[in-house]
């Protein structure tokens, strides 16, 4: 189970990940060794999965987010594997996720501009298979992203 | 907004990846020198196309059984303010994002809980009683994933 330091470590790694060792082992009220010791720990026991840089795509000129909450027509099998396989292969679709209730799947798209999503959207979304409906939801703008827990 | 290249993409491809790589480690990879490939990840950075990390964590194992995506339509559009309603809903802490979006739903909110009646609590009590809030539907997350994205 989780330690008092590997709490400390992992609460200042949430609310700033890309602190360096030194700065983290002082935040936390231990040594920079201590604290490589305990982070190769957790990410050998699963409990860190990684560490991932975020990509502004709105800074690459992709402007337009969409979230596209799909249905699949069940009735055929292996639709959500085929669904997903294809779905992995469109450059634009940044997450792929799967539900349990009115929804079973949601991806999100991104495009440069209406035109350019109406593009994504004719040619490499209508085209996925199993597709039984589809609901459009335009992101306007972030209120809130903290993904911190209370650890 | 600057032009990128195939060593640009290469390097936010994999820091995107795993954030945790050095330049030296990252320039050996590609065939580039520490210096120059440590100049491309700042120029990077100053153009604000990375901005920050973000540290992905198995949440089932801390303890959080759950995560729950709710659409929420707001009931008195018009007379309810959309700052009271964002500012009540940022204030739950078992309420990870919200987003403003354009649809048959208002707000998107990712929530995480420890279990589904910490989960029903947390819906009754917070969420049910937000300013103005109309509609609720839940979507359970099952599974996910992130994509590198056009980055080819």
């Amino acid at each position: 189970m989780l330690s008092d330091t590997d709490r400390r470590i992992l609460r200042q790694l949430q609310a700033v990940p890309d602190l360096s060792m030194t700065e983290l082992a002082q935040r936390a009220g231990t040594t920079p060794a201590t604290c490589l010791r305990r982070l190769a720990k957790l990410r050998d026991n699963g409990i860190v999965l990684g560490q991932h840089a975020q990509i502004n795509w709105a800074a690459l000129g992709f402007t337009v987010e969409v979230s596209l909450r799909i249905t699949l027509d069940k009735t055929h099998r292996n639709a959500f594997d085929q669904f997903l396989e294809e779905a992995r292969k469109v450059p634009e679709v940044i997450e792929i996720q799967t539900f349990l209730g009115r929804v079973d799947v949601r991806l999100s798209v991104l495009a440069r501009d209406m035109t350019h999503y109406q593009t994504v959207y004719r040619k490499r979304i209508l085209t996925l298979p199993h597709i039984n409906d589809i609901e459009a939801l335009m992101h306007l703008s972030t209120v809130k992203t903290d993904p911190a827990l209370p650890i | 907004m600057i032009t990128l290249d195939g060593f640009d993409r290469r390097l936010l491809a994999a820091l995107e990846e795993d954030a945790t790589q050095s330049a030296g480690q990252l320039g050996r990879r590609f065939g580039h020198s520490q210096p120059a490939t440590w100049r491309r990840i700042k120029r990077l950075q100053d153009a604000g196309i990375l901005s920050g990390q973000r540290l992905s964590l198995n949440l089932e194992a801390l303890g959080f059984g759950v995560t729950v995506f709710l659409g929420v339509k707001l009931a008195t559009k018009g007379r309810v303010s959309l700052e009271d309603f964002e500012r009540a809903v940022s204030a739950i802490p078992e309420v990870q994002t919200v987003q403003h979006v354009l649809g048959m739903y208002d707000y998107r909110l990712r929530v995480v809980a420890r279990d589904l009646s910490d989960f029903e609590r947390i819906l009754r009590r917070r969420i049910m009683t937000l300013p103005g809030v109309g509609d609720v539907e839940a979507n359970v997350l099952l599974s996910e994933e992130r994509r590198p994205g056009p980055l080819g």
